[in-house]
């Protein structure tokens, strides 16, 4: 389980300070698929560098497993991070590794199984992947799907108990995103794993999710079921929803008036 | 007209501040970034983490084998260059036999190491920038450090070990192209008696000039990969800072390396 408590980040100093997180709280229970969606910059892969230790918080708590993750440095949080797996947005395969070598590194590196027990066990995530057979090919030989699903099967090589997923469905077409979706579901289902997903798909947020956690700005909208997001009655969550570009959330991203800004260019 | 002046002296003044609180903040990372190395190098070993070999086997060949053709073209074409150079000038002295001796004691004490050097910090620490940056680009370093594996462990020691392995050997083959080229010319355009050649040179020569130089390509070798791991773990953004930072560090460690040249062929003329 996964707890994180009055999450706060920001980026820059003085006039140019960018506060990316205020005030995240969120939970998530074991076993269950809890999606962060949102906009691109309200803060949601903010979250999930946190959660995997790359950024440290301004102030805040975050529990992993009911240990207090966020302040580790060095040998304690690689602790940590053995218990989960994370499959990032890009694949992050080792571009000169082979697919098996890929897959098998976290276990040469952390177990102290022999190489035939490694090679089987390969086999094994990569068939949970649909991939069996692509064992000697190399990252640049696959397809963006391929990738994501390698990835996968590597994030969950050493078998963890929390999985984090970056995009998991950006850039791929419908089929693919149906396949990841039911991977996601499946090893969530039989597994017991506990997921994480951040995306911005909503028709794949909504098919996969026991929660949903919506941000803008850095701040929760909205929270809860597919269905209760579905039918709340925020105009930013709907607008969000349907994808219609007049609403609540602003197409200019820019933080200061325009007219301001066309005024103090006339100094020059 | 005098404010003006004065402006422009006050922002060359915080330029050249800021550019040397850069320069400072380089250096202390390139600092923090040797020491984690040579710690994850040599002292986690003895703590019960061996390294695994098989990884520096491969940097070994990449960065030594392949690059044998080009070091040994370089070094033998500069031998030749140096009979060449040196005859025209010990002939007027009429001292021609003994051009052998200064090939050789040239080559052994200051060429060999310092081109190996430079060659192989175009060839191998721009290839070092450039793969590792790609790898921080495209996120590959930060699921090193997500599955709980050390990139300094994992990525540059296998290359430091390579390198401090492979640069004095090939400096030493180096040296015997270099002199073999010498020798070439020397016997054939120059027509020294190769009896004499050989003797001279063999006078020439001391054991002491091969260690310095020895010493001075392991030094040589740790300023190629520090150099060039730093400037590609320092990598943010894309392709473009991949670009950037690859020429930097090729530059940077070339400049180093002769810096250090000086130093310790300084050190060695006032020791030995």
């Amino acid at each position: 389980m996964i707890e994180i408590k009055n999450l706060k980040k920001s980026f820059g100093e003085g006039e140019k300070r960018l506060v990316v997180l205020d005030d995240f709280n969120a939970k998530m229970e074991k076993g269950q698929i809890t999606s962060i969606i949102g906009g691109s910059g309200s803060g949601k892969s903010t979250v999930l560098k946190h959660l995997i230790g790359a950024y440290t918080p301004d102030s805040g708590e975050i529990w992993i497993d009911g240990e207090e993750v966020s302040q580790l440095k060095g040998e304690a949080a690689n602790g940590v991070r053995k218990k989960f797996g994370i499959m990032f947005q890009s694949g992050a395969l080792f571009n000169s590794l082979t697919v098996e070598d890929n897959v098998a590194l976290p276990m040469r590196e952390h177990t102290d199984l022999n190489e035939s027990t490694i090679q089987i066990m390969v086999k094994m995530k990569l068939e949970m992947v649909g991939l069996r057979g692509a064992e000697h090919l190399k990252p640049a030989q696959l397809s963006g799907g391929m990738i994501k699903r390698i990835a996968l099967a590597r994030a969950i090589a050493l078998d963890p108990k929390i999985v984090f997923y970056d995009e998991p469905s950006a850039g791929l077409d419908p089929i693919s995103i149906g396949v990841i979706d039911k991977l996601i579901i499946g090893l969530s289902r039989k597994m017991g794993i506990t997921s994480v997903v951040v995306t911005h798909e909503i028709p794949s947020a909504m098919r996969i999710s026991d929660k949903i956690i919506m941000l803008f700005k850095g701040k929760i909208i909205a929270s809860g079921s597919p269905e209760e997001i579905k039918n709340s009655n925020d105009p930013r969550v709907k607008q969000f929803i349907e994808g219609s570009p007049d609403g609540p959330i602003p197409f200019s991203k820019s933080q200061t008036d325009y007219g301001e800004e066309l005024k103090e260019m006339n100094h020059f | 007209m005098v404010r003006l002046f004065f402006g422009f002296i006050g922002r060359r003044g915080f330029g050249l501040v800021d550019a040397s609180a850069d320069f400072f903040r380089e250096i202390s990372g390139l600092y923090y970034l040797t020491r984690s190395t040579l710690y994850c190098t040599f002292i986690e070993p003895l703590k019960g983490k061996p390294n695994k070999w098989g990884p520096v086997w491969t940097q070994m060949e990449e960065v030594g084998v392949k690059s044998s053709t080009i070091v040994f073209l370089v070094s033998f074409l500069i031998g030749v260059i140096l009979a060449f150079q040196s005859a025209h000038q010990l002939n007027r002295l009429g001292a021609l036999e003994f051009v052998g001796a200064l090939v050789g004691v040239a080559i052994l004490r200051e060429l060999g190491p310092l081109m190996t050097a430079l060659v192989m910090a175009g060839r191998v620490g721009a290839a070092f920038t450039a793969e590792m940056g790609t790898m921080k680009v495209s996120d590959e370093v930060l699921a090193l450090e997500t599955m709980a594996l050390d990139p300094v462990k994992f990525l540059i020691t296998p290359r430091f070990l390579a390198l401090l392995i492979m640069l004095p050997c090939l400096t030493i083959m180096a040296d015997l192209m270099g002199i073999f080229g010498g020798f070439l010319i020397g016997v054939t355009t120059l027509g020294i008696d190769p009896v004499v050649y050989v003797n001279n040179s063999l006078d020439a020569m001391e054991i002491k000039d091969v260690v310095t130089g020895l010493i001075k390509s392991g030094v040589f070798a740790v300023i190629i990969v520090m150099v060039g791991s730093y400037m590609a773990f320092i990598i943010e953004g894309g392709a473009e800072k991949v670009g950037q930072n690859t020429r930097t560090s090729v530059v940077v460690s070339m400049i180093l390396v002769i810096v250090a040249d000086l130093v310790f062929t300084s050190l060695f003329f006032f020791v030995f």
